[in-house]
């Protein structure tokens, strides 16, 4: 039986069939999680999909939070379960407090929606463990509000810590600070994705899952999107023994 | 007797110092177009104002307090003040300012 991811439907959401069509691709059962429903429906794993949840009223992401679902995301967080938030879903991610720092307006006001290069900072964590080697990830970005800000002492936290997920690079594999045409938004920097304390709940702003097919113009992502399955398929594993076992 | 009170409020949230805020900085640099000069430091925020039917004032402010806290502003970014607008009784037709 494959692993089953939840992905999480807010109304707004706008990438949860590229959510979905990913996870098919990495070989595990997506299941379509309602926003009202505070019931996860025993998946291994959460995604968050992109989009525009609850209009982006207020701030992207803050209606979503007080959803009954996220409160479900966030007790199956605080329980050690994986949680991968992509663009709109690190929004969400961000202002529920389950990973650090928010997301601010692009530096340019400038609603982006290109192809941009990252590259991870660690390749032991759930999500980038199948990545292989620090390489260049090709993903698309599309969002207005991807500016990534956290302050300084914040920032020296997460980079001590390891929570530092992935950053913005230049061609040359450099890192791209803030007004570095390969900096879509002026994120501090270069960060593009980072992690709680536990390492367990990823929000990035490029989008993985519409990356994982080369006839899409790229399939960097699905090495992301396969290294969260594969960790929350061991995590379930481990459950179900544990389970088995008992009876 | 119980008074029914509603006090208005407005809440005005506004980037913290030092957060970059790109749409004050648009608004700064279209100036040259009105002609207008030596204006700077200029800030975008929100206003959201209020009704809150409560028995007291502290009652009503305590409840603007945490919308504005937990819902209204993000603290990692955004500071808020919250400016009594003045109240309305349903019994007593007095207002106070």
């Amino acid at each position: 039986m494959s692993v089953r991811i939840g992905i999480v439907l807010f109304p707004g959401s706008n990438r949860d069939i590229d959510a979905r069509n990913a996870i098919e691709v990495a070989g595990a059962e997506p299941v379509m999680l309602w926003h009202e429903e505070a019931n996860l429906s025993g998946v291994a794993g959460v995604l968050l999909p992109g989009g525009f949840a609850y209009g982006d009223y207020l701030r992207a992401g803050v209606i979503a939070r007080f959803s009954p679902v996220m409160r479900a995301v966030s007790a199956f967080a605080a329980d050690g379960g994986l949680v991968l938030g992509i663009c709109n879903g690190f929004q969400v991610l961000a202002e529920a407090g389950l990973v650090p720092g928010a997301l601010l307006r692009n530096r340019s006001l400038r609603f982006v929606c290109r192809q941009v290069t990252i590259a991870p900072e660690r390749l032991d964590s759930p999500f980038t463990k199948l990545v292989g080697e620090r390489r260049a990830l090709r993903l698309p970005v599309a969002h207005g509000e991807g500016c990534y800000y956290a302050d300084e002492a914040t920032l020296d936290g997460l980079e001590r810590d390891g929570q530092v997920l992935f950053r913005y690079v230049r061609p040359d594999g450099d890192v791209a600070p803030p007004g570095d045409p390969a900096n879509p938004n002026g994120s501090v920097r270069g960060i593009a994705g980072v992690t709680n304390a536990a390492g367990t709940v990823a929000g990035l702003m490029p989008h993985p899952e519409t990356a994982v097919e080369a006839i899409l113009g790229s399939d960097d992502g699905l090495a992301i999107i396969r290294s969260f399955v594969a960790s929350a398929a061991e995590r379930a594993g481990s459950g179900r023994l544990v389970e088995v076992g008992g009876r | 007797m119980t008074v029914a009170t509603s006090f208005r409020y407005a809440v005005n949230v506004t980037p913290k110092p030092g957060i970059l805020d790109p749409q004050g900085r648009a608004v700064e640099g279209s100036l040259g177009h009105l002609g207008i000069e030596g204006v700077r430091d200029v800030r975008v925020g929100r206003r959201v104002e209020l009704t809150v039917d409560a028995a007291d004032e502290a009652t009503a402010r305590a409840i603007v307090e945490r919308m504005a806290g937990e819902l209204l502003s993000n603290p990692l970014i955004e500071a808020y003040a919250i400016e009594a607008l003045g109240a309305t009784s349903s019994t007593l037709s007095e207002a106070t300012a």
